[in-house]
């Protein structure tokens, strides 16, 4: 087996609340690991710490503990001058495309930008490459021209795509890339970024809270929960036989857009609990409706379901217990 | 006689350049629908569309240099464009309320959250004002805040994102609302907490009798939560119906290509998807809207499309619904 672009062990991050000893546990020993080539979906509600991992393993964020490996090599904790020439083959697309662009550069700069600071190209070469590159993110050449207040979302979006591929990158981190979009022109980015996955043998890790968005696009699933990987499988497996109680409740909260498709729903009470006071045992407990009194005093390890490499971190599954009953709803 | 009718609303943004010429965004052409008490109406459409601004303009809320310039609104009998501007204010937050999309910038930041919702009960009420905080607790409870009586002394900083648009929608509910007008109400929201709030609102409305008017992104919601489903473009309803026959048969190339792009039937690499740029409301294209977007334009779609019937209570505004070649072929 090749060895993973990106492989992270036990990263945790914790910012500091201003008031001493108290933090907030953003990422609480996560382990992550992309193949060249692989698209890694990451999902989770708002705090789950995504964004803080899709961070930190660019090391845009310092991680306070744990391990990243990329391409082979120890990134934790090398300084900024040895990281620069690296951050080449590893690219990020923001949310907001509006606030990732600098307004007032033209496009034609912007997607030329990353090959200034990293390749050794001509005046002349660069500028091929540019128009090349507006090409393969379906960007009329007129644009180049123009400034980010010229364009639509959907077109800042490509533009920020376009800069993100212009190296040539070995990892691209997404998040949210298609959150801020209507509905007509996420599915062209979604198009787009498909289309680059095939062209390109970059690795993707795609961050989303959409799990339909999440499962058009990735090979494997990561679902998240208070900063911990709570249950790890390739895409079709999870949508077929979600394991975790989380997941199965995140998966049953989705909505279709069909209306003759038949609910069956398990609404969790309450909400995430704060990441500043974190319940012991299995995080997700206080919530949880299979929960037992063991799971206030263990930490649930990663267990093994089949032979696809489907890992769920549940107490309950040893005893069977994890599954949880939806409720009807027409 | 419908709860709600509103009829060729039409709103426009009037405003002058900087040669000081007149500037007509024409944001909202000819909005007619109706809603029957009890029944949930859910609005679709991209960006700019005209769905917020059609609720501001129900409910008088326009700001220049926006304007309603022709159309009425009729709300349980009382033509509300015609109202003076104390008897709307009576109406308003009493029989009409509304859910705004960003529940942190809706809530007074200096007042208890207990206050705010006890203060637009008295308002309408004129009673004691130990009734309305009552009242308050009740409505908390019935959100599902839990511990209503401690809660009610937070300060609005104080709560999550869910918690507030709890409060935003127990304020919406204080004064037994015949019409909830909820314009994005879970956008932002885990999809968990989104299910217990959607789950709340429909439970209202067959509780009560309440109807109302979802205004959302989320084909998902329209297809679970509304009974009816009114799909704009360009500030015109293109498409409107019952929810399964919308869904289950789109007639207008809009509702089609909107349908084709929910995760659920995105093809990837499709070409049921349409590109291009909304149109420009200062310059709208003659005829049918859509026309410079659509696949299966033709020369006759430069004229005003007609209003087709599709059965009793669908329709479609284009000149090939119910025929080929635009008819079914999102399926």
């Amino acid at each position: 087996m090749t060895s993973p672009v990106l492989n992270v062990s036990n990263l945790v991050k914790r910012f500091p609340t201003g008031r001493s000893g108290v933090f907030v546990n953003a990422v609480n020993g996560v382990d992550l690991s992309i193949a060249p080539g692989e698209t890694l979906g990451m999902v989770g509600e708002s705090g789950s710490g995504k964004s803080t991992i899709g961070r930190a393993v660019l090391r845009l964020t310092e991680p306070t503990e744990g391990k990243i490996t990329f391409d082979s090599r120890d990134i934790t904790a090398i300084p900024e001058r040895q990281m620069r020439p690296l951050r080449r083959d590893m690219q990020m697309v923001f949310q907001d495309p509006w606030s990732a662009l600098n307004p007032r550069m033209r496009i034609g700069d912007l997607i030329a930008e990353p090959m200034k600071l990293h390749l050794d190209l001509s005046k002349s070469e660069r500028e091929n490459k540019t128009i090349d590159l507006a090409n393969r993110v379906h960007l009329r050449p007129e644009f180049l021209r123009r400034h980010s207040a010229d364009l639509s979302g959907g077109q800042l979006q490509r533009v920020c795509i376009a800069r993100a591929i212009a190296t040539n990158p070995k990892l691209i981190v997404l998040d949210e890339p298609t959150s801020s979009l209507d509905l007509s022109v996420r599915a062209e980015i979604l198009d787009l970024l498909t289309e680059i996955r095939e062209q390109t043998s970059a690795a993707m890790l795609f961050i989303s809270h959409d799990l339909g968005t999440v499962k058009l696009i990735s090979d494997r699933i990561v679902v998240l929960y208070l900063g911990s990987v709570v249950e790890s499988a390739r895409t079709e497996e999870l949508f077929r036989n979600p394991a975790h109680p989380y997941s199965q409740s995140l998966l049953s909260a989705h909505l279709p857009a069909d209306p003759n498709a038949k609910l069956s729903r398990h609404i969790l009470k309450g909400e995430v609990p704060s990441p500043i006071n974190l319940p012991s045992g299995c995080t997700f407990r206080t919530r949880c409706p299979v929960a037992k009194d063991f799971c206030e005093r263990e930490v649930p390890k990663p267990h093994q379901i089949g032979t696809s490499g489907h890992e769920a971190n549940c107490l309950r599954i040893p005893d069977g217990g994890n599954r949880i009953t939806p409720s009807e709803v027409a | 006689m419908s709860l709600l009718e509103v009829e060729n609303l039409r709103t426009h943004f009037i405003s002058r350049d900087i040669d000081n010429q007149i500037r007509v965004a024409q944001a909202l052409n000819d909005v007619s629908f109706t809603l029957e008490a009890g029944k949930v109406l859910g609005f679709v459409g991209e960006t700019g569309a005209g769905k917020s601004l059609t609720a501001q303009s129900i409910c008088g809320l326009l700001r220049p240099p926006a304007r309603i310039v022709g159309g009425s609104v009729f709300f349980d009998g009382q033509d509300l464009r015609e109202m003076p501007e104390d008897d709307l204010n009576a109406i308003r937050g009493d029989q009409i309320a509304m859910v705004v999309q960003n529940p942190r910038t809706s809530l007074d930041p200096l007042t208890r959250i207990g206050d705010q919702l006890a203060r637009i009960h008295q308002t309408h009420s004129g009673g004691p004002i130990s009734t309305s905080r009552e009242r308050a607790l009740e409505m908390m409870e019935a959100v599902g805040i839990p511990d209503p009586t401690n809660r009610a002394k937070s300060w609005p900083h104080e709560l999550s994102g869910g918690m507030a648009q709890r409060v935003l929608i127990a304020m919406a509910l204080m004064n037994n609302p015949k019409l909830l007008i909820a314009d994005e109400p879970t956008t932002g929201l885990d999809v968990t907490v989104q299910a217990q709030i959607l789950d709340l609102l429909k439970g209202l409305t067959e509780r009560f009798g309440m109807a109302m008017i979802v205004i959302t992104h989320d084909l998902g919601i329209v297809a679970h939560y509304s009974d009816e489903i009114a799909v704009m473009f360009a500030g015109t309803i293109v498409e409107a119906g019952p929810v399964v026959d919308v869904f289950n048969n789109p007639q207008h190339p809009y509702t089609q290509s909107l349908i084709a792009s929910t995760p659920e039937k995105l093809q990837i690499g499709g070409s049921a998807k349409l590109g291009g740029q909304p149109p420009d409301l200062y310059n709208l294209p003659s005829g049918c809207p859509l026309r410079t977007r659509c696949s299966f334009a033709q020369e006759i779609c430069a004229t005003p499309p007609p209003r087709r019937q599709i059965n009793d209570t669908h329709y479609s505004v284009c000149h090939f619904s119910g025929k080929s070649p635009a008819n079914g072929s999102a399926s």
